[in-house]
């Protein structure tokens, strides 16, 4: 087990503007191994959902099959959680993001989760634009069923048992800019003060956000000459910005137009701020974003930040038109014709 | 021409090429019928084809009411080359061939024991027509209106049904009248009197409508108040979610800012189908989706899902000939079996039988309240025959009293088996739930304990008998048992299973009737079962599959329960049932005899 947690808390625990602890939004204790990344990661969500004054109950919690999709049990304890079937939480999330407009969705999916058994449902939740937020903990290895390769292991990874990986990787984020997704960002389980704002800003994201999350498995794969290895993705990584989470109440201080700072007004009036390391690329522009997953894959290095963000395209919700209401909050006097409209189509069908 | 006059009782059947407009003309002819008052039935036997492969379309007028198919061609309209000479070998000796006599039939074709009504079709339509495409369409209904003459329709009967088929488009009116005339005339001048086909117009039908189950199912699911609805295409279930979206562009959208109180999504396959249907009900939508075998078996894993973590669907499953590619535009009623155990582990599943469209249309209604108060999927079983041909059913009718019941009215006490729900988002300190498969405690928490699980399990089966008692009632045919023999059926068996019912009562033979609409069995079924020494399963598969069902979870033996099965894609005839039930009860009667 990953944390003990304290029955007891401080009573002066800070409180966000919903008079909410963290405390209120960390889950069930963990059963993944000691030092796993994807702890880190639920860390962060929990943070992140506590910093943006999230109701609990007003964000479901979906996984599929695995040890990333058994987290959510880990985290939100006070929200609705559903535990799906592998590679399959894309179309539960479509469905239940459709019966309820009015929820914020996060779901929670592994590297065999996504990229084998569900990249169908991937593909295609990123061609809906479907508004959530998707979170692959990518280890390049199945856990569970102890430390097979996964489709995201690089070609030449070495796996714990001395076995060098002879096929290509899916590199997911780059699919997900080919795909159209609007939201794409990379980061490092062990980077907190990366990834915080990164989930903070796909909250705020109106459409599909994407944040493959590389989280080392400490017990599987994080072997010398493993590329998902804890040492190799330090030695690697290769930032493409520095992040900070600006909500839209709060005063902006710095001037972030100036110089290298960059702010991105987001779809809530909150800013993304950032300082950007490579000038050629520019997160707004989708052919640079894929030149600069390209070239990092080239020179070896995983580059982190939010590589790619569109902020035009409708969500599934625009693209099919639902009423205001939630679908799920329509009664009989919405839904149904009533028979006094049968007696016309009756009458068509004679 | 010949013999004893048929008013009101043959078999027309249309040998067509596919894709060139036929179908919307022999519906017509059919319509034409139906106004008049009369019993009449088609049945649409399609290749898997867009364009250029055989089809033919069965019409089957009965004055009796009987609306199975009939074995048996009295007239045979025949104007495709391709299948001609099968088509006219498989004309009833004294029937009738009408085909196109613009090409001279070979002589090797022609047959003493039948008669032939050359009409130069093409040769009309060259004459008539300039355009390519008005040649190929008019052609069909040219001899329509010429069939309308020699069975001596009231020609007024068209005018009606045009001027409705195309209101709004009333210049089509004209051109359409003109083609039957062609027809009509030239069997005026050329044929003389003594065809012995004959439809008079009766008073038969009252306030019956006419359409197929796909509609009433789309239909059915707007009136039972569906919100969400996924679908992957295919044959014979597509027109389901079709009619869905007609019925919602209808009924559920603004005309005014067009927002829509539905979404129907055409996800990528099946599996992703049914998955956006259980996350839409896990959040409190009504949501379905419609699928055949092929879809069926995709869905398996994610049914079982939905049956351990309790979550109310409803699936329309339009079976059809299996497997995969086998005949997938063909009648069947096999996917029983996969339907009722469907998944990995220990499941089982409600199931409806609907035999006629109206039934379709309250069956798929009734499915979103029985499955949410069972929270449990649902399963409708209906066949490609009833979803995708015309039948004449009862008219729809909806009881505005009628509440959605969604399972929250049900008292605890008077059904501890059904735990509560919640949906997320409800309230914002209490109630979430994390949902899940097999392990889980009673208070919802992950377990691997023994003990928990088989409690939970055990649980589910007291679900299951509870179920009994929502699911629709077995309709019997009697008051009281009348002979130890009974007939046992379902779905579309029922039309021809009813005339094989009067067809021993005119021969002084007794046998007991019911229809089941349901699994788990209900009390009416399981008591016909135990008071009848001998039934008759009559089902539409190879491997008697309601047989096995009826075996296993009423511990029926083999010997008391006697298939009658029909598997060759087409539905049961009457004259198939009375033969294999007659050949069973001599056989029956001999054993026990010696």
């Amino acid at each position: 087990m990953t944390f003990i947690k304290p029955k007891f808390r401080h009573p002066d625990l800070p409180k966000n503007k919903l008079g909410y602890t963290i405390s209120y939004y960390e889950g069930a204790l963990s059963t993944l191994c000691a030092g796993c990344g994807h702890d880190s990661i639920s860390a962060a969500i929990i943070q992140s959902a506590f910093e943006m004054n999230i109701e609990p109950h007003k964000l479901a919690k979906l996984s599929g099959i695995g040890c990333s999709s058994k987290t959510p049990t880990y985290f939100l304890g006070n929200s609705h959680g559903f535990n799906s079937v592998h590679g399959r939480m894309p179309s539960v999330a479509t469905g239940a993001n459709m019966a309820n407009k009015e929820l914020l969705y996060l779901g929670v999916s592994g590297d065999g989760d996504t990229a084998s058994i569900g990249m169908g449902q991937f593909v295609h939740v990123i061609r809906r634009n479907l508004k959530m937020i998707y979170i692959v903990m990518n280890n390049g290895c199945y856990g569970l069923t102890k430390g097979q390769d996964s489709a995201t292991a690089d070609n030449g990874s070495i796996s714990k048992a001395g076995i060098v990986n002879q096929f290509q990787a899916i590199d997911l984020c780059g699919l997900a800019i080919e795909l159209g997704a609007t939201f794409v960002a990379q980061s490092f389980s062990g980077d907190k003060k990366q990834l915080i704002p990164l989930i903070k800003a796909a909250m705020a994201h109106n459409g599909f956000a994407f944040i493959n999350v590389i989280s080392p498995c400490v017990t599987f794969n994080n072997n010398k000459g493993s590329t998902k290895s804890y040492d190799f993705v330090r030695d690697h990584l290769e930032a493409t910005g520095t992040f900070d989470f600006v909500p839209e109440m709060e005063e902006i201080t710095t001037n972030y137009e100036s110089g290298e700072k960059h702010a991105i007004k987001l779809h809530d009036g909150s800013f993304l701020a950032f300082n950007k390391l490579d000038s050629d690329w520019d997160p707004l522009d989708r052919f640079s974003a894929m030149k600069a997953v390209h070239h990092a894959r080239e020179k070896n290095e995983i580059i982190t930040g939010l590589l790619y963000l569109n902020q035009g395209a409708m969500d599934l919700h625009e693209l099919v038109n639902t009423c205001d209401r939630p679908l799920n909050s329509l009664k009989k006097e919405d839904l149904c014709p009533g028979n006094g409209a049968l007696a016309s189509i009756n009458a068509g069908l004679r | 021409m010949s013999d004893k006059l048929k008013i009101n009782d043959f078999v027309v059947r249309f040998a067509n090429v596919n894709g060139t407009g036929s179908a919307s003309a022999n519906l017509l002819f059919c319509k034409a019928i139906f106004r008049m008052g009369v019993p009449v039935t088609p049945k649409n036997i399609f290749p898997s084809n867009i364009q250029g492969l055989p089809t033919w379309y069965e019409v089957r007028v009965s004055e009796k009411g009987y609306l199975g198919r009939r074995d048996g061609i009295d007239i045979m309209v025949a104007v495709n080359a391709q299948s001609m000479e099968a088509d006219i070998k498989s004309v009833s000796p004294g029937g009738y061939l009408l085909y196109d006599s613009s090409k001279k039939l070979p002589d090797h074709f022609k047959r003493e024991d039948i008669h032939f009504i050359p009409i130069p079709l093409m040769e009309i339509c060259n004459a008539t027509y300039t355009d390519a495409r008005l040649r190929l369409l008019f052609k069909n209904i040219i001899y329509v209106g010429a069939l309308a003459e020699l069975m001596q329709f009231d020609f007024s009967v068209f005018e009606s049904l045009l001027a409705d088929q195309f209101k709004g488009k009333e210049k089509l009116i004209a051109p359409n009248i003109n083609a039957l005339k062609l027809g009509a005339d030239y069997v005026k001048s050329n044929f003389k009197k003594g065809f012995n086909l004959k439809v008079e117009r009766r008073d038969l039908l009252g306030d019956a409508i006419m359409t197929d189950g796909n509609s009433a199912c789309g239909l059915g699911a707007i009136y039972g108040g569906a919100t969400f609805a996924a679908w992957y295409p295919i044959t014979p279930s597509t027109s389901v979610v079709e009619a869905f979206m007609d019925y919602a562009d209808e009924f559920r959208e603004d005309k005014e800012t067009g927002k829509r109180k539905v979404a129907i999504i055409q996800a990528e396959d099946e599996l992703a189908a049914i998955g956006m249907v259980i996350g839409a009900n896990w959040n409190g939508s009504r949501a379905f989706t419609a699928t055949s075998g092929p879809g069926l078996s995709l869905m398996n894993e994610f049914l079982g899902l939905a049956y351990f973590a309790e979550i109310p669907l409803v699936l329309i499953d339009v079976q059809r000939t299996g497997p995969s590619t086998g005949m997938p535009t063909r009648t069947q009623q096999s996917d029983i079996l996969e339907a009722a155990y469907a998944s990995h582990g220990d499941t089982r599943h409600v199931l409806l039988f609907p035999s006629t469209p109206k039934e379709c249309f309250d069956l798929t209604a009734a499915a979103f309240d029985l499955s949410e108060q069972l929270q449990t999927p649902v399963i409708i079983m209906t066949d490609l025959d009833l979803g995708m041909n015309d039948h004449v059913s009862a008219p729809f009718i909806w009881d505005d009293n009628k509440e959605y019941q969604r399972g929250k009215v049900l008292d605890y006490d008077e059904l501890e088996e059904i735990t509560y729900r919640t949906i997320p988002g409800t309230h914002p300190t209490k109630g979430s739930f994390f949902t899940r498969g097999t392990s889980r405690d009673e208070y919802a928490a992950y377990t691997e304990n023994s003990p928990a699980y088989q409690r939970n399990m055990d649980r589910l089966v007291k679900k299951w008998i509870t179920a009994r008692d929502y699911v629709p009632s077995s309709q019997l045919y009697q008051q009281e048992n009348e002979s130890e023999y009974g007939m046992l059926f379902f779905g579309t068996s029922q039309y021809s299973a009813e005339e094989a019912m009067d067809n021993f009562k005119e021969n002084n033979h007794k046998v007991d009737g019911i229809r089941i609409k349901s699994f788990p069995f209900d009390s009416i079924a399981i008591t016909f079962l135990e008071q009848h020494k001998y039934i008759f399963v009559i089902e539409q598969n190879r491997d008697a599959q309601m047989k096995s069902l009826l075996m296993i979870e009423l511990g029926i033996s083999a010997e008391r329960l006697i298939s009658v099965l029909n598997y060759d894609g087409l539905p049961i005839t009457a004259s198939n049932i009375v033969n294999q039930i007659t050949h069973s009860l001599e056989r029956v009667e001999k054993y026990t005899t010696v």
